[in-house]
């Protein structure tokens, strides 16, 4: 069973500390929700995880072996992909060309090697119906829902079969409806075994889909425990400090 | 689309082919490229018919197309620029270095082949230096290349002690031939031409440098995160733009028999109003290798239209003025529909 654990991650910005030895361990087939106000240390740490810059100290380590990520091509070799805030998609191109680029399939023609469109849209069809989403690979991302999107950005993580998803903020500008979608997208991906970090705002979202719930709070980690024996009124004491520690 | 969904299960065959045939129709009608090959064979049409002796003429025909060669070949350059969100003022210049730079190899008593690679090797040099700056220190496009304009341009100057240099040794014949010959009754630069937008047509769509173009053009900053090498992407692009700048300059230096440091003086703009009146969008990630061909051939035919039916040639920048400001309308309120 694959594990992520994070062992006493620190970091600092000149003389801000903005992790101040975090422990977390983050497990196949588990979703963990991330909380904390703004300036908790919920992005800084995504982003050590994601390999975008490395802890000041403490050790990442992916069943036992520890990693040490200089860029995020790093983690993603290491199976670790990240859906960011804004997705990173490409309005001007399709659907399928979005969870591709960068990694394109391409077929030897004489001493070219070519995108491989039919391989390309067939492959993007899999996992969009993987996903149990309604996006077309050939569709442009420019005319897609918030839904929709999400699926693409979700599509990409699944194209290297990554053990571990990080979203952020993967439910905050979008309808109601289409939150529902993105919630079922990361429910389907626990079933097929993945462990998924849930950095969210939103209260209902995180008590909707996650198993565990871990809440930051100035740098330090005050709660880790199933969300079962929480509740949302329990997490906000602990986001705004009027409950210390659970 | 959406109707259609209710009885997926019955007809999904039917669905699925009726969706991609309409896409294709979708995307020709949406497509500039499109609309600006329908307004040349319109213009092509109406001149064919009120001035068949002077303009439906193989003369006219030859002459049109060699003309907006030379400034199709730059605008496929370009729009590799454009499509990453770049652009390109110093491709002018660079046709006048490039031209002394030949020309003075021609005139040192070297082969013609010589000539034609410290040419191209100029290009592609000053063209690396514009996409280093802007890739790499992320300097502004605008600023580097407005910079390299006037560099250029003084080096050409001072290369060419302010003389125009039209002995070419030896190989002069075969250096001629290159730009001045022509081919089964089409201008060498025309076959260029084609062969080329062939070629870069063919690069944008089906390989994975010419979809980071558009990517990058579209966010980059997606790109990045996902691994496209923006940075070097992007400076190969100029080096591109200034490969192509050479490839024009020697032609038009050949079909010329001169070479003068103010050949290309103000192309930039014609070039740069080819792409855009082709489809590129000069925000990036729109745009195509064919669109630069129209483009260019549409302005290249407003001008001689126009000095066909007698107009005062003065107002030649006038009319080409028009025809950019209504393609870019045109586009804006394509977008609209489309969103």
């Amino acid at each position: 069973m694959a594990l992520l654990e994070l062992k006493g991650i620190a970091k600092h910005f000149g003389a801000i500390e903005a992790l101040r030895g975090v422990d977390m361990e983050l497990r196949a087939g588990e979703v963990v929700g991330l909380m904390g106000d703004n300036g908790a240390g919920k992005s800084t740490l995504v982003k050590i995880i994601a390999g975008n810059f490395p802890p000041s100290h403490g050790e990442i380590a992916i069943n036992g072996q520890a990693q040490h990520f200089h860029k995020p091509v790093d983690a993603r070799a290491q199976g670790i992909e990240v859906v960011y805030q804004d997705l990173a998609l490409c309005n001007n191109l399709s659907a399928a060309e979005n969870v591709f680029l960068g990694r394109e399939e391409k077929r030897r023609l004489g001493p070219f090697r070519l995108l491989d469109y039919g391989r390309m849209y067939e492959r993007a069809a899999a996992l969009f119906a993987e996903l149990k989403s309604e996006t077309r690979p050939r569709d442009l991302v420019k005319q897609m829902s918030g839904g929709q999107r999400q699926a693409v950005a979700i599509a990409r993580t699944r194209l290297s079969r990554a053990n571990f998803v990080l979203m952020d903020e993967p439910t905050a500008a979008i309808s109601v409806r289409q939150v529902a979608e993105v919630l079922d997208l990361i429910r389907r991906l626990r079933d097929q075994g993945i462990g998924v970090a849930l950095i969210s705002h939103r209260m209902p979202d995180v008590f909707a889909v996650c198993d565990r719930v871990v809440v930051l709070r100035r740098g330090t980690k005050v709660a880790d425990k199933p969300t079962r024996d929480s509740s949302p009124e329990e997490v906000t004491g602990l986001i705004t400090g009027a409950i210390q520690h659970a | 689309m959406q109707q259609s969904r209710s009885f997926q299960t019955s007809v999904e065959i039917d669905e699925v082919t009726g969706l991609k045939e309409r896409s294709v129709a979708q995307r020709l009608l949406a497509s500039q490229a499109f609309w600006v090959t329908m307004a040349l064979v319109a213009i092509c049409a109406v001149m064919s018919w009120v001035a068949p002796d002077a303009f439906a003429t193989t003369d006219n025909f030859f002459n049109i197309t060699r003309n907006f060669a030379f400034i199709g070949i730059m605008a496929l350059g370009m729009t590799a620029v454009i499509l990453t969100g770049g652009i390109d003022l110093s491709v002018g210049s660079l046709m006048g270095i490039v031209g002394i730079a030949a020309g003075l190899v021609l005139q040192a008593q070297f082969p013609w082949w010589l000539a034609c690679l410290a040419g191209l090797a100029t290009g592609v040099a000053a063209g690396a230096v514009n996409g280093f700056l802007i890739a790499y220190l992320r300097l502004s496009a605008f600023v580097v290349t407005l910079g390299m304009l006037s560099i250029a341009r003084s080096l050409a100057i001072v290369l060419s002690q302010n003389k125009m240099i039209y002995e070419f040794g030896p190989d002069a014949e075969i250096f001629y031939w290159l730009g001045g010959g022509d081919m089964l009754g089409v201008a060498n630069p025309v076959w260029v031409l084609v062969v080329m937008t062939l070629f870069f047509g063919f690069v944008f769509n089906f390989t994975s440098w010419g979809r980071w173009l558009y990517a990058i053009g579209g966010n980059e900053n997606a790109a990045r995160l996902t691994g496209v090498p923006v940075d070097r992407i992007k400076m190969q692009a100029y080096m591109v733009s200034g490969l192509t700048a050479a490839i024009s300059a020697l032609l038009t230096v050949s079909w010329a028999g001169s070479a003068i440091n103010a050949l290309g003086q103000t192309y930039e703009l014609r070039v740069i109003a080819s792409t855009v009146i082709g489809g590129a969008n000069l925000m990036g990630g729109e745009g195509g290798a064919f669109g630069a061909f129209v483009g260019a051939a549409l302005i290249e035919v407003i001008r001689n239209s126009l000095l066909m039916a007698g107009v005062d040639s003065n107002w030649q920048g006038a009319f080409v003025g028009f025809f950019i400001i209504l393609a870019v309308l045109l586009e804006r309120i394509r977008g609209r529909s489309r969103d």
